[in-house]
């Protein structure tokens, strides 16, 4: 469904795709079923002359099989869902897999600043490489991301690695991500940010391993 | 029983019973509960052209960005905040709350358990009053320098606290304090409609005996008085940090701006809840009488709505999964959200059971009360979505929530007040509406709303998100085939918005010019119908006060003539 409009670009990508797949299906099915059932009853049931309407209280237990068989199938599905969708979400938000690069994201009214670890591959020294409104990973690695904001609420958001996380002043955040697809793609702000949320745009180029060179050491 | 009735009588014709009333004391300062609910419905409805209005102002920039807009010129994006953010405020807390609780309970919950009025009404006319300073110091804030609040209704800080962020100083302020007296009136209000309900009922009316209206209004007054409490609170400390400096939700002063969060959703989410029980109080009457049919299920659908109401106190964080809340709170709201699903898929097969055996009568607010149930649905379903952490990650701020919610609140605010005011409007003013009009009006209305909020399904899924001016700077996003779904959803828009006016015109026509109203032109069971038409200052006959014998929906009884058995008529 998703994977149709927007790619699937990050490992966890297709995770997320999967939920909303089987949430899709189901809800699909049980919703169809029971606006068709609504339709035949409206038709089924419409004013004739001289028919007059049924006495039913709903205590009748021939009929009320009707309502509780479905629901009980109902209950058993969004079991499922509960499942999928706590597995995937621990999966993305919960349990960070080892990383082999970092990234810091910076958010402020109304631009991201991105500070990239730079040829040594550490945070924190003299050859960090910062950028403004463009974020250049490696296709393939994972990377660990801090959040920080200067002012406001904000939310990093990258469509295409079905990613989100709101950033908090006062706070670092913490997540991560593992591009697969190379690229360029849009990084959104998600959250209300003031007058320029509407502009608060970013690219993230992700590059492969000869391109991710040539860039850091055109970057120096 | 008979002791409440003659405690109401006593205060109901003390108060200005000895003499006729003048203009002022009847339709400006009124105290008999009547008037006190069309003075809400009247102030909603032009709330609600506010609302709307800005509605078509943002939409238009979205379809035609940097268009100027007829009527209102170019938006920019200081006045597109504002816009998008006043038009979420007014539409809950200006339309959907006055309308759907304060009008409807009003004017029904006296009559439908055949009382001669509320039981405190001249709280009752306060809590109009306090509404209507709400209205005035709301509609100040879009005035006054600056311009009106721009932060979103959900009004998060720092964004909200400080006018260096939101460039709103005084906007902010005045909205915020617009809000919190909205909140004042209301649980003024819900106070008095509990109260009634409770002691007022006619002689004979047991608990199984209300009608669903009655029941799901009161439900919903006090899930509201239990959530708005700590939204009270939160915005007057949020007030404080705007313009005494206090540092409640400020992370340089200890504190936490996701603080906001938690009491704004608290109350937030029990809020759609407060708001959907009367709507689906409504339709339970309108299903029954129009398909002639008991209601299927009378005891299990009032647990679902206890059910429904209790649980969305439990499921406030789905709103903040990526927030940066702990995430390991996140599974815990999954599953109170997921699990909120049961009850309410339960109430609306129940509805949808009652149709079962009936003999379905199309009429205009039958029409709109089908129109509810099927538009929830969609409503419901699509939030399975949001709730499942998952797969929120994704959708979380996209144009897929904003299709979601007005899948619920459309049906909630607008189908479920048509279904009402069509279906009630004989009673209300002692004439009915035209048939041929509503009929109009009602396909006029449901079939533009799916082509506004189905092509904003599809953007949000392509990733467009939320409150964004101007798509330009997204250049995934930005595609022809999306502009085209913009395009799509707010024409769908304006065509809906010129068919209000086919509305606007039959009610106001037939309220003077529409042909007399019998007593029970439904053919209905409830107490209001067998009280003239329109109901006079104490509403029944102060020696023939209703005397209930059996439920609300006993029709089609085998072994009887009519297909209808009044709750008041002995046999």
């Amino acid at each position: 469904m998703i994977e149709s409009l927007v790619q699937p670009g990050s490992t966890f990508a297709p995770d997320i795709d999967f939920v909303i797949n089987l949430v899709g299906g189901l809800v699909f099915f049980w919703g169809g079923l029971t606006v068709a059932m609504f339709f035949w009853l409206l038709w089924r049931y419409r004013y004739r002359e001289g028919v007059k309407a049924l006495y039913v209280t709903g205590n009748e237990p021939e009929l009320k099989r009707w309502i509780n068989i479905p629901h009980y199938l109902i209950i058993l599905c969004d079991l499922a869902i509960i499942g999928f969708a706590v597995q995937t979400w621990y999966k993305v938000k919960q349990d960070i897999p080892p990383v082999d690069d970092e990234i810091r994201v910076v958010g402020q009214q109304w631009a991201w600043t991105f500070q990239h670890t730079g040829p040594d591959g550490k945070m924190g020294t003299d050859d960090d490489i910062k950028t403004a409104d463009v974020l250049h990973v490696e296709v393939d690695k994972t990377y660990q991301f801090t959040l920080e904001s200067r002012d406001v609420l904000h939310s990093f958001s990258v469509p295409i690695f079905r990613l989100k996380q709101d950033v908090i002043p006062g706070r670092e955040i913490q997540g991560w991500f593992h591009p697969t697809v190379a690229g360029a793609f849009d990084i959104q702000c998600a959250e209300m940010c003031g007058i320029g949320h509407g502009i608060m745009a970013a690219r993230i180029i992700v590059e492969t391993p000869e391109q991710h060179a040539a860039w850091l050491a055109g970057a120096k | 029983m008979s002791e409440a009735h003659q405690i109401d009588g006593h205060h109901g014709h003390d108060a200005h019973g000895h003499h006729e009333p003048t203009f002022l004391e009847k339709y400006i300062f009124p105290l008999d509960h009547k008037y006190i609910g069309m003075q809400y419905m009247l102030t909603g409805m032009v709330m609600a052209l506010f609302g709307g209005f800005f509605a078509y102002s943002f939409r238009m920039q979205l379809a035609f960005p940097g268009i100027s807009v007829p009527g209102f010129g170019i938006v920019s994006p200081t006045e597109y905040n504002a816009l998008v953010t006043n038009h979420g405020s007014v539409m809950i807390f200006w339309v959907a709350m006055p309308v759907l609780i304060a009008a409807f309970g009003n004017f029904l919950i006296p009559l439908m358990i055949g009382a001669d009025d509320m039981v405190f009404p001249k709280l009752n006319r306060l809590s109009y009053q306090v509404f209507l300073l709400s209205c005035i110091v709301l509609g100040i804030s879009w005035i006054v320098p600056g311009g009106g609040f721009g932060g979103a209704w959900t009004s998060y800080p720092p964004l909200s606290a400080n006018g260096d962020y939101s460039m709103t100083p005084l906007g902010s302020s005045l909205w915020l304090t617009a809000v919190a007296l909205e909140f004042a009136a209301f649980l003024i209000g819900g106070i008095n409609f509990i109260t009634t309900a409770m002691n007022s009922r006619a002689p004979g009316m047991k608990a199984k005996d209300v009608p669903m209206t009655v029941w799901m209004i009161c439900i919903a007054s006090i899930m509201f008085m239990a959530s708005v409490g700590p939204l009270i609170a939160g915005a007057i400390m949020l007030l404080f940090d705007q313009q005494l400096g206090t540092g409640f939700f400020d992370w340089k002063r200890g504190s936490d701006p996701v603080l906001w969060q938690h009491l704004f959703w608290f109350f937030g989410h029990p809020e759609v809840y407060v708001v959907l029980l009367p709507a689906t109080g409504f339709v339970a009457e309108i299903i029954t009488v129009f398909a002639r049919k008991k209601l299927f299920g009378y005891q299990t659908i009032l647990y679902t709505a206890i059910g429904t109401g209790a649980l969305s106190f439990f499921v406030w964080a789905h709103h903040q999964f990526v927030a940066g809340i702990d995430p390991r709170m996140a599974n815990i709201f999954t599953i109170t959200t997921v699990l909120i699903s049961i009850p309410i898929a339960e109430m609306m097969f129940l509805y949808i059971a009652t149709l079962y055996g009936g003999s379905i009568r199309f009429q205009t607010p039958m029409l709109w009360a089908l129109g509810f149930i099927f538009e929830f649905l969609i409503g419901g379903v699509t939030g399975i979505f949001l709730g499942a952490s998952g797969a929120d990650i994704y959708f979380h701020d996209t144009y897929f929530v904003v299709a979601h919610f007005h899948y619920t609140f459309f049906p909630i605010a607008f189908i479920g007040t048509f279904a009402a005011a069509t279906y009630w409007f004989p009673k209300m003013f002692g004439r009915m509406m035209n048939e041929t009009l509503g009929r109009i009006h009602f396909w006029g209305t449901i079939i533009p709303v799916n082509f506004i909020f189905i092509p904003l399904f599809i953007t949000g899924a392509a990733g467009q998100h939320r409150r964004i001016y101007n798509y330009n700077h997204f250049p995934d996003v930005s595609t022809p085939d999306l502009q085209t779904l913009n395009i799509v959803a707010t024409v769908s828009l304006v065509i809906l918005l010129c068919f209000q006016t086919v509305f606007l015109f039959n009610f106001f026509w037939s309220m003077w010019r529409g042909p007399k109203a019998p007593a029970n032109p439904w053919k209905a069971n409830t107490l209001e119908w067998q009280a003239p038409s329109p109901p006079p200052h104490g509403n029944f006959p102060p020696d023939n006060m209703p005397v209930v014998y059996r439920g609300p929906y006993e029709y089609s009884v085998p072994g009887r003539e009519d297909d209808y058995w009044p709750q008041n008529q002995p046999n």
